[in-house]
């Protein structure tokens, strides 16, 4: 921790323990936070404690305070677990703590459940980025904690909840019953997360993760018994019974089911891909559920009880589960399932897909699911075809496409191009794809909506065309569509030069840049023009982005006329260097053709940082680049840098030369040598914004909310 | 109070209050769906539907076959279209004092009514409705009377031979009631009937009870009532949207604190979400039209199509449609879109403010300007010259049975390239396209209907909360097709009560007090005394004057001085043993002590049993009869 933080601290805790004092807003705290854990990463945290008494004095205090907010309560818990996190800092907070908790003072209405929670949560979570077996999560979370340390944990940093509360009012037990207890204490909306942090954990009881895992499982247990015509597959319904309360919940409101369902969705999905995630996992369960709970959202499942007619009832138009349902169906794709329940999935997803009902957001979500189904999807190794179920998919898929590229809400439309550039992305190569792409008139409607009057649909527009060129597909090969096959790179480039908006130009500069890195036809017929044309609208262009990404399309043409930049990494076996394609002198020659020095040198006084940054770097690799050729001496001898100095001024002043590339290649080389690159790039590299984004700025922020600053007081007068 | 329930179609209602003394049809549907069974009228001989095989029953015996046509496996008569009519012998309607309208597309059976039943009393409808409903009834009467058609069938209506017809024929209910469309004489008669009426304004039915129409937000104009005494209120829910569309948006809060809540006209497809199936319409057009096919759109001439309409205009350039034409066909094409720009206090507030600007509230005046939206009175005349493909046509009848709607089928059927959508959501698209069968022309169905769902009742219900609820039997199941669907119903506390045609509904309320007026004078001699804290009784001796259902209470006349003894009443010498009954001002007749009277009185034996009564005069036979039809009349009363 630097000092003037340090100096701040003390300062920050009597403002947090002080109920009078106004704590600015939560994401302060979680801010603050974010700035413990990496501080704590940095050193450890009982030097930390020891330098800083004021911390232990706040986890202590915070329980005698009364009307502390819930906030200021939940912070102080989750900071208490991020120290106890560390073994001797868990054993000095155990020693600090005092012997008599000061919370049974505390009246009950403080302790809402939130606190409670997110004590569970911050206790746990801390133990999950620890490494496989080390010693402290083990210590803190393990059985060999002493009975009695789990409850001087609980002193300094969760106060005793009332006693009313059965979660934590017994004091004897072990550590995993208690937190068993809870688990089947707490409610439906609550036990989630706990059972979440539960299966996180990597050293655990079985029976505990068990439990935990069952109580997740439930609302989708529930859901599946529901609705289920015959014994459904086994894993999920063995074993959960039927549980009351969450079928309450899951009864109560639209609000309360949608809520516990989106929750577990969200947890299941978070817990799917770890390695810690219970094994055997019930992907097929998972998967017919939440097929079912989509069937729900959409009004076509069939119930089997009166709790499925009254779900049915409820989810009807879910959007908010629809998309949660979306979400992990997506996730479930990583795993394998029975083809019939694939089969169902890809089902489900075309439905929503077509269906007119669902929303934009749905589609977006649907859209997602849908690649990632399709791109897992098991391929025959080898072979160019799809497996069996997907050319029959693609040959559905498509017409919904079409009509999506149609839609009257322009973020269908763009959802929709986004799910083509991402399906020719991985798929272009395909028969199949490519087959049941030309049949249908998605090419053409891309092509369309280049013109969309929605700047974001253009710009989608431009990357989905630029990616189908790319693999020959964006028009059917047949004669009539020549023409359209040819013009793509001029209309792009027409877009390029007068797009009223940002995003489908820096869109055309990406396509450009793709297309000289893959060699497309387009780029490839006559490099130097291309990147010549390219460069001269990119260097007018007033968008930073759009300038950015010109000097990156310049970095790939100077790594093909110079040969690609060297590895840094020192350990990597080091490749035989690439003879350059032409000797330097003619590369130095065909970069100033381009107006590469020109763009690169105005690009060096961007007013945009980033740009300069960008450009430094260019220009310090082509340095690098020179001085590794040997031809670089012959060009030693007589710099005439005169052309090149009489340039500098209007460089300044963001001007091209006029014709551009009319620069000698030597007069650039001296130049570059001249310039003091590294300097400018170590003045660049400290964003203007650094002040305010110190943790030093973020407690004297907090600390102003406060009032707590005598200086500023003075500046009122 | 009663409701009779003419209709049974939930959305084209017709039904008949009585409450106090007054007896108050809401709305006056006509269910057009009959029209299904008929062939087409087309507007050009066409010789596919005149060369259809006429039909035969099994055995083979044809003698229907001049009546009754096959296409494609379905038959249909062979006839002027009919429409099935509400129930007219449930009640009396000549005494149907007045008929509430709530929107236009509710009237349509109005000239049935006022011009055939003896009807001789007042329609309230606000102005948008009766101007568009009688566009929509001038459309209607014009499809029809330009196609004469000679032949009316009628012997398939016989029961014994429809027993023996095809679905969906055989299950055609009351087709004997069935009648032809009415003639534009009668539909100007039945105008001539309808008092404009303006939102929340106040009408007086004979002291008795006073309506109120208040906005529903569903079409311009279109209203729910509210009919209240001084102690009793029932709300009259009909066609209500809470969309923000055209029309102004829906009065929910007025209709609080309802002792009867009738609620009809909710959205015909519950499942439809209104915004994707716009959405829906424009891809498929945008899809169509691009390939180089046309798009025809059956609808009514006023309503959805206006907000299509603005739709297009927004989406036609972002699409690249822009010279792709607009046809807008219809008898009334061009007074439908001109009446929309003038009733400006009738729309939602975002385009009546456009009216300040001034600026035309809907965009197809841009549209028309611009020539992208061209509007004609029917495919002959100018339009033929005009007319170029691809385009999109917009024109009635929904039904496909009549309109030159039935001409577009006929040209454009045959071609895959075309599409027909449908967005009015009355009829059922399978059975409107049956005669056309087969069909290589795509169909898509995407029917927009901004009447409230069941979650939009829910919350409406919630917000109002009503004593009682009627509504028709339709909405208190799930829909057939979705039986699991109990989100799909109207679910409400204490159940709804519902009707089905022909149905007489007792309202579950009874009426308990009535509303008199003091004069000011016999108020000033009241006494008051005070029997328990709050409450004060005084006694009171008035006569009570009734006049067109307001009641006063007036200061007794003056005791007649006492004059001369000539005019003295003459004091009966024969007094009765029995106590001389007193003129009752409440409670019960005490039956035993009254009967012991007549008989002594009258020489009479009055027998009165639980179930009969009998009268037994042994020599007076006058007497027995005047006792008997007293004892009738009475009855006649409960």
């Amino acid at each position: 921790m630097d000092p003037e933080c340090a100096q701040l601290l003390p300062a920050l805790c009597a403002v947090l323990v002080d109920p009078r004092q106004p704590v600015a807003d939560d994401t302060c705290l979680e801010k603050l936070l974010d700035w413990f854990k990496t501080v704590t990463e940095g050193e450890s945290s009982v030097v930390l404690l020891q330098e800083h008494p004021c911390l232990v004095e706040l986890l202590s205090h915070v329980l005698k305070v009364q009307d502390l907010s819930s906030g200021v309560l939940s912070f102080s818990l989750r900071l208490a677990g991020t120290f106890a996190a560390q073994e001797n800092c868990f054993q000095y907070l155990q020693v600090r703590s005092t012997p008599s908790s000061p919370c049974r003072e505390t009246p009950a209405c403080l302790w809402p459940r939130r606190p409670v929670s997110s004590w569970c949560t911050s206790w746990l979570c801390p133990c999950e980025v620890e490494p496989r077996g080390s010693p402290a999560c083990r210590g803190v979370t393990g059985p060999r904690v002493p009975r009695r340390s789990w409850i001087t944990l609980k002193s300094p940093c969760a106060p005793r909840p009332p006693p009313s509360s059965p979660v934590f009012s017994s004091s004897d037990g072990s550590l995993w019953e208690t937190v068993a207890r809870a688990l089947s204490c707490l409610g439906p909306t609550h036990m989630g997360p706990l059972a979440l942090g539960i299966l996180k954990l990597e050293h655990c009881p079985q029976a505990l993760r068990t439990q935990a895992f069952q109580v997740l499982l439930q609302p989708l247990a529930c859901v599946l018994k529901a609705t289920v015509q015959a014994p459904g597959p086994p894993g999920l319904l063995d074993g959960t019974a039927d549980d009351a309360t969450t079928v309450d919940t899951l009864l109560a409101s639209k609000s309360s089911c949608a809520g516990l369902l989106c929750r577990t969705l969200a947890h299941l999905e978070e817990l799917q891909p770890l390695p810690q995630r219970p094994s055997p996992w019930p992907q097929a369960s998972l998967l017919g559920a939440t097929v079912t709970v989509l069937r729900l959202c959409d009004g076509s499942a069939a119930p089997a009880s009166s709790v499925g007619g009254h779900l049915c009832g409820t989810l009807a138009g879910c959007v908010r589960v629809q998309r949660a349902a979306l979400d992990f169906l997506g996730t479930l794709s990583q795993g394998t399932g029975p083809q019939e329940l694939v089969t169902q999935a890809l089902a489900v997803l075309l439905e929503c897909l077509e269906s007119p009902g669902s929303s934009p957001t749905v589609l977006k979500k649907a859209f997602q699911a849908t690649l990632r189904w399709l791109l897992s999807s098991p391929k025959t190794p080898g072979c160019s075809d799809l497996g069996p179920l997907i050319p029959q998919f693609l040959r559905e898929l498509f017409p919904v496409l079409q009509k999506r590229l149609c839609h009257p809400c322009w973020e269908v439309r763009d959802s929709a191009l986004e799910f083509l550039t991402q399906l020719s992305r991985h798929w272009g190569g395909q028969a199949d794809f490519r087959c049941a792409l030309l049949a249908s008139e998605v090419p053409q409607l891309a092509l369309q909506l280049l013109q969309d009057p929605e700047s974001y649909v253009r710009a989608s527009a431009v990357t989905a065309m630029g990616q189908l060129s790319s693999q020959g597909l964006h028009a059917p090969t047949s004669p009539e569509h020549a023409e359209a096959r040819q013009s793509l790179f001029l209309e792009l480039l027409h877009i390029l030069s007068v797009d009223s908006e940002g995003f489908p130009r820096r869109a055309v500069m990406q396509v450009f840049t793709e297309w000289l890195r893959d060699g497309h036809a387009d780029a490839a017929q006559d490099t130097e023009q291309f990147v010549a044309t390219v460069l001269q609208a990119a260097s007018r262009d007033l968008d930073w982005e759009v300038r950015a990404q010109g000097l990156e399309l310049a970095l790939v043409f100077l790594g093909q006329t110079l040969g690609p930049p060297r590895t840094h990494c020192p350990y990597a076996v080091a490749l035989p260097e690439v003879a350059p394609a032409q000797p330097l002198t003619e590369a130095l020659r065909a970069l100033c053709h381009v107006g590469l020095f020109d763009f690169a040198f105005c690009a060096l006084f961007d007013c945009d940082r980033p740009v300069a940054q960008k450009s430094c770097d260019l220009l310090l690799f082509l340095r690098d680049k020179i001085a590794s050729y040997s031809s670089l001496r012959e060009a030693r001898g007589s710099p005439n840098t005169a052309s090149a100095e009489a340039t500098l001024p209007r460089w300044r002043a963001g001007e091209q030369a006029q014709p551009p590339g009319d620069q000698e290649p030597e007069a650039v080389l001296a130049m570059l040598r001249s310039l003091d690159l590294e300097g400018l790039r170590s003045t660049l590299a400290e964003s203007s914004d650094h002040v305010e984004k110190s943790p030093q700025s973020l407690l004297q922020d907090m600390l102003a909310t406060g009032g707590f600053l005598q200086g500023d007081e003075a500046d009122c007068y | 109070m009663k409701l009779y329930c003419l209709s049974g179609h939930p959305t084209l209602p017709c039904n008949v209050l009585k409450f106090k003394s007054t007896t108050i049809m809401l709305d006056c549907g006509l269910d057009m769906t009959s029209t299904l069974n008929f062939l087409p009228l087309p507007l050009v001989q066409s010789p596919r539907l005149s060369n259809l095989p006429g039909w035969s029953l099994k055995d083979g015996n044809a003698f229907l076959d001049k009546e009754l046509k096959e296409c494609s496996g379905h038959v249909f008569v062979d006839s002027v279209p009919e429409f099935c009519l509400p129930e007219t012998e449930l009640i009396d309607l000549s005494t149907v004092d007045v008929i509430l309208i709530s929107n236009y597309h509710c009237m349509m059976a109005l000239p049935y009514i006022t011009e055939h039943t003896g009807f001789t009393g007042t329609v309230y409808a606000t102005e948008p409705t009766v101007q568009i409903g009688r566009l929509l009834m001038e459309e209607l009467v014009n499809f029809i009377e330009r196609v004469p058609k000679a032949q009316s069938a009628s012997l398939w209506k016989n029961k014994d031979i429809q027993r023996l017809l095809p679905s969906p024929l055989k299950d055609a209910v009351e087709v004997s009631t069935w009648r032809r469309c009415y003639t534009m004489q009668e539909v100007n008669s039945a105008l001539s009937k309808i008092q404009l009426v303006g939102y929340s304004q106040k009408i007086e039915l004979f002291g008795a009870v006073q309506v109120t129409p208040l906005s529903s937000g569903y079409a311009l104009g279109s209203s729910n009532w509210i009919i209240q005494s001084h102690y009793e209120k029932v709300s009259y829910v009909s066609g209500s949207s809470l969309l923000t569309t055209h029309p102004q948006p829906m009065d929910q809060a007025s209709l609080k604190n309802s002792d009867v809540l009738v609620l009809t006209g909710l959205t015909q497809i519950p499942t439809a979400n209104p915004d994707g199936m716009v959405g829906e319409f424009c891809s498929n057009l945008a899809l169509t039209v691009r390939n180089g096919g046309n798009v025809l759109v059956p609808c009514y001439p006023s309503g959805v199509i206006y907000d299509l309409l603005e739709c297009l205009y927004q989406y036609i350039d972002s699409a690249g449609l822009s010279s792709v034409p607009l046809y807008f066909i219809s008898p009334v094409a061009n007074s439908s879109l001109e009446f929309s720009q003038i009733f400006a206090e009738w729309l939602c507030h975002n385009k009546q403010s456009k009216v300040y600007l001034p600026e035309p509230p809907f965009p197809h005046a841009e549209l028309i300007q611009t020539n992208k939206l061209k509007h004609y009175p029917s495919i002959h005349g100018d339009f033929s010259n005009d007319f170029r493909q691809p385009c999109v046509v917009f024109t009635g009848h929904p039904s496909l049975r009549f309109g030159d709607v039935v001409h577009f089928m006929e040209l454009w059927g045959k071609s895959s390239l075309n599409t027909v959508i449908f967005t009015e959501p009355d009829f059922s698209y399978l059975e409107a396209l049956a005669p056309y069968q087969p069909l290589a022309m795509k169909c898509i169905y995407c029917p927009i209907d901004t009447r409230l769902n069941f979650i939009q009742v829910s919350k409406l219900l919630k917000e109002v909360q009503p004593l009682h609820v009627v509504c028709p039997e339709q909405y208190t199941q799930p829909p057939p097709a979705q039986s699991h669907r109990m989100d799909l119903m109207i679910d409400c506390q204490p159940p709804a009560m519902s009707y089905r045609r022909a149905e007489v509904l007792a309202l579950p309320f009874k009426r308990r007090y009535e509303k008199i007026e003091i004069m000011p004078e016999l108020a000033d001699s009241l006494v008051p005394m005070e029997i328990k804290p709050g409450i004060s009784l005084a006694t009171v001796s008035a006569v009570l004057h009734t006049k067109d259902n307001k009641h006063l209470l007036q200061p007794p006349p003056r005791p007649a001085q006492p004059t001369s003894g000539k005019k003295r009443k003459r004091v009966s010498d024969d007094v009765p043993d029995c106590k001389v009954l007193k003129p009752l001002l409440s409670g019960s007749i005490p039956v035993e002590q009254f009967v012991q009277t007549l008989e002594k009185e009258a020489e009479t034996l009055i027998q009165i049993e639980e179930d009969s009564t009998h009268i037994i005069c042994d020599n007076d036979e006058m007497l027995r009869v005047r006792l008997r039809d007293l004892v009738l009349k009475f009855l006649q009363k409960f």
